[in-house]
């Protein structure tokens, strides 16, 4: 069993540590917050759980991976000339491009032909197409892992003894940004307007002349999207790609996405991030095998007090059952 | 013209032929395809590897031959030949000649208390499980396990079919069940380094075997009010959320316990979960789950379902209903688990995560919700599934993703939804079609 990280740094000031992992859950949690924004915005709004978005998380990154090592070999076949950091801007762009087609398609094949079914049996063809995701890909690309082309050299800045590299603030800016992106979407266009509305009441709202399915696949495809923004900066971070590295993501994402409440970008985000700095802090001060024990347990403590997440809204009775 | 008229009234012949070859087995009671059945069965402990070397075949295949078709599909008219010889004309034949005697005798049957009758025909079953299984010690695994999955499927029918709610935490109350039984039978039975010294003699064994499995379904019970307690507050999918924290406590639980080894798992079981003790625990669960689920709390639980607060309105206790269903299921569930882990007498914590969670999930909504009988399709289904198409390797898990998605298009209820088993009715004797009296 491993000792906790504090002792083994015994010579360290407490505060310096506090920042060191700070910064460390802030990247944690921003896979957290962009996959479990996709959750929440596909709950909210068709009220289904889409289970098979930590593989399309997985899918994006593979993606992203293909996308860059496409753009690598046009950069040095010289054709045009592309700096690493546009390769990555490009890979991030083209990938999110691709992976909502990746989206648009699961909500066609699993979710749309069971609009009227029980809510579990579209969770369950969610599953299953998850499932699908990861065969296919190992059927694919083999048993092998594949390493994400490291894009942007790493520059670790020393401020006061707490070290923080560049690819972390760019990782934590990035799905910031993203987020805000999202919240304004929802907020300013007429698009998320439908969509606020659909969340507000599932039932009425296509009768106003919203056309549904064109709702339901935006809500599919601006999911995936930040799903593969969040595979590839996932591949910046953690350069090791496999097929089943989005499993463990997305169901620990889908936690924080109810947990963040029905209907909020912002409450997702949140939530996304917290799931992280618990995560993170419980290894800080405990052993690090103990992590899930006790996230998962503050989580259900949290839910116990507040059943409805942070920004939810209490018992709807519009709730689609 | 003229042709195609002839066509269409010898293809009404044949239809007709075929219908007439047909109808008798509408009056065979279950008691005759039980003979039937126990003929064929019989046919292939007796000449059945004799006829498997002389179509080719190295041994009787063991599953209906679908992996010896898979591998070598060369084979395939041979196999298909050996299944018709030994099970499809025997039972065919066996059955469609003891009609009348099957039908007396499941008359004189009836006129026994229903227990009685149920049991009879449970005798004749396991017989014939037994018969079909001892060929091969491959069978008697896949059989246990299969029975095994119908007791986890059926009890999560229990909270997600009947109760309506989406409960993740099935693997999670396998596992409390399965390490309580586990280290009760290790540490009072087995020198091992858990409790020092066997405390009791093994000879006692068997017979607290039961007790163990019952107090790790318990103790399953137990952990399910961690579950039911914040969430039966109120209703929504909190309940999903929170039982899959509660898988992720578990399993991290168990990981750090050193006391049950951690992550390198518990081994040594004592090997008591045999065929018969996993048959009888396999009935007791669908016996007290079909009975509880047609009893007035069955009832209730089906009215919170529907609508939660005209239930409450007609005096169901919404909240003890769904509490009590919750802890029956997760009890059913932790003695699956105890179960499982002395049929494979090895458990270590990722025997029960999300991995699991997916193909019990599947199980019942591939079976059917709210129904017994879909609950066993279903695990019998995915289960020989899974172990039929094994030999495709990764393929497998493309193939059952897709056949359930399939399903869940075309019946989004699963296959066998909504439906009693009613015992008297399954057990009756058919003197006449159905449908004329």
């Amino acid at each position: 069993m491993s000792r906790p990280a504090f002792v083994e740094s015994a010579g360290i000031e407490p505060m310096v540590i506090f920042l060191q992992n700070l910064v460390n859950a802030l990247q944690w949690g921003s896979f957290y917050a962009l996959i479990a924004l996709g959750y929440s915005m596909v709950y909210s709004i068709l009220m289904l759980f889409n289970f098979a978005h930590g593989d399309i998380f997985m899918v994006g990154s593979y993606i992203g991976f293909g996308v860059s090592m496409g753009l690598i070999a046009l950069a040095s076949s010289g054709v045009v000339a592309l700096p690493n950091w546009l390769i990555l801007v490009l890979t991030i762009l083209f990938s999110m491009f691709l992976t909502s087609f990746v989206g648009m398609i699961v909500e066609r094949v699993g979710y749309r032909p069971l609009r009227d079914a029980p809510r579990a049996s579209a969770a369950i063809t969610g599953l299953m197409i998850g499932i699908i995701l990861e065969t296919g890909n190992l059927a694919l690309l083999g048993a092998r892992r594949v390493s994400f082309p490291s894009l942007i050299e790493t520059t670790t800045y020393n401020v006061s003894g707490v070290f923080v590299t560049n690819k972390k603030i760019m990782i934590v800016l990035v799905s910031l940004l993203l987020a805000l992106a999202l919240h304004q979407f929802v907020r300013r266009t007429k698009w998320g307007m439908a969509m606020r509305a659909m969340a507000f009441d599932f039932a009425v709202v296509p009768l106003m002349g919203v056309p549904l399915n064109t709702m339901a696949a935006l809500t599919f495809a601006l999911g995936s999207a930040l799903a593969a923004a969040a595979g590839i900066l996932f591949g910046v971070a953690y350069p090791v790609l496999d097929p089943y590295m989005g499993i463990v993501f997305g169901w620990k994402a889908f936690v924080a996405a109810i947990l963040g409440g029905r209907g909020s970008v912002m409450g997702a985000t949140l939530a996304g991030f917290l799931l992280g700095f618990t995560e993170i802090f419980v290894a800080m001060i405990f052993p690090s095998t103990l992590r899930d024990l006790i996230a998962y347990s503050i989580i259900l403590l949290i839910l116990a007090i507040r059943p409805h997440g942070f920004f939810g809204e209490p018992y709807s009775a519009r709730l689609r059952l | 013209m003229g042709g195609e008229r002839g066509n269409g009234a010898n293809s009404e012949r044949g239809r007709s032929r075929f219908r007439n070859l047909w109808k008798p087995y509408s009056r065979v009671p279950l008691l005759g395809w039980f003979f039937g059945a126990l003929v064929a069965v019989t046919l292939e402990r007796l000449a059945g590897t004799p006829l498997a070397q002389f179509l080719g075949l190295q041994k009787i295949p063991v599953l209906f031959g679908f992996s010896v078709m898979l591998k070598n599909p060369v084979l395939i008219p041979n196999v298909i030949l050996y299944t018709l010889i030994i099970y499809g004309v025997p039972t065919a034949v066996a059955t469609r000649l003891c009609i009348p005697l099957a039908n007396g005798i499941a008359a004189s049957l009836f006129r026994f208390p229903m227990a009685v009758t149920a049991a009879a025909h449970l005798a004749l079953l396991y017989a014939i499980l037994h018969v079909w299984a001892e060929i091969s010690d491959y069978r008697v695994l896949v059989l246990r396990l299969t029975l095994i999955a119908v007791m986890l499927t059926l009890s999560l029918n229990v909270i997600n079919g009947y109760m309506g709610e989406f409960s993740c935490s099935h693997p999670g109350f396998m596992a409390l069940g399965a390490y309580c039984a586990s280290v009760l039978t290790i540490g009072l039975f087995v020198n091992a380094q858990l409790l020092g010294t066997a405390s009791l003699p093994a000879a006692l064994g068997p017979f607290l075997f039961p007790v163990a499995l019952i107090l790790g379904g318990l103790v399953a019970s137990f952990g399910a009010l961690f579950v039911a307690i914040p969430s039966f507050r109120t209703r929504g999918d909190y309940l999903a959320i929170i039982s899959l924290a509660f898988l992720f406590i578990v399993k991290s639980l168990i990981e750090n316990l050193e006391f049950v080894r951690g992550p390198r798992g518990l081994s040594g079981q004592p090997d008591w979960a045999d065929l018969p003790t996993v048959f009888l625990w396999t009935v007791l669960c669908v016996w007290s789950i079909n009975n509880f689920v047609r009893s007035t709390i069955g009832k209730a639980l089906n009215a919170v379902r529907d609508n939660e607060m005209a239930a409450d309105a007609m005096t169901v206790d919404t909240r003890r209903t769904k509490m009590v269903a919750f802890l029956f299921g997760a009890f059913w569930a932790g003695v699956a688990g105890g179960l499982f882990a002395h049929v494979m007498r090895y458990v270590n914590p990722g025997n029960f995560g999300i991995q699991n969670l997916a193909e019990v999930l599947a199980m019942v909504y591939f079976g059917g919700l709210n129904s017994v009988y879909g609950s066993i399709v279903g695990a019998v289904s995915i289960s020989l599934l899974g172990e039929a198409l094994r030999p495709l390797e990764i393929f497998k898990w493309i193939i059952i993703p897709l056949l359930l998605i399939l399903v869940m298009i075309f019946r989004p209820t699963g296959l066998i939804a909504f439906r009693d088993l009613d015992v008297a009715n399954l057990l009756k004797p058919k003197p006449k079609p159905d449908g004329e009296g």
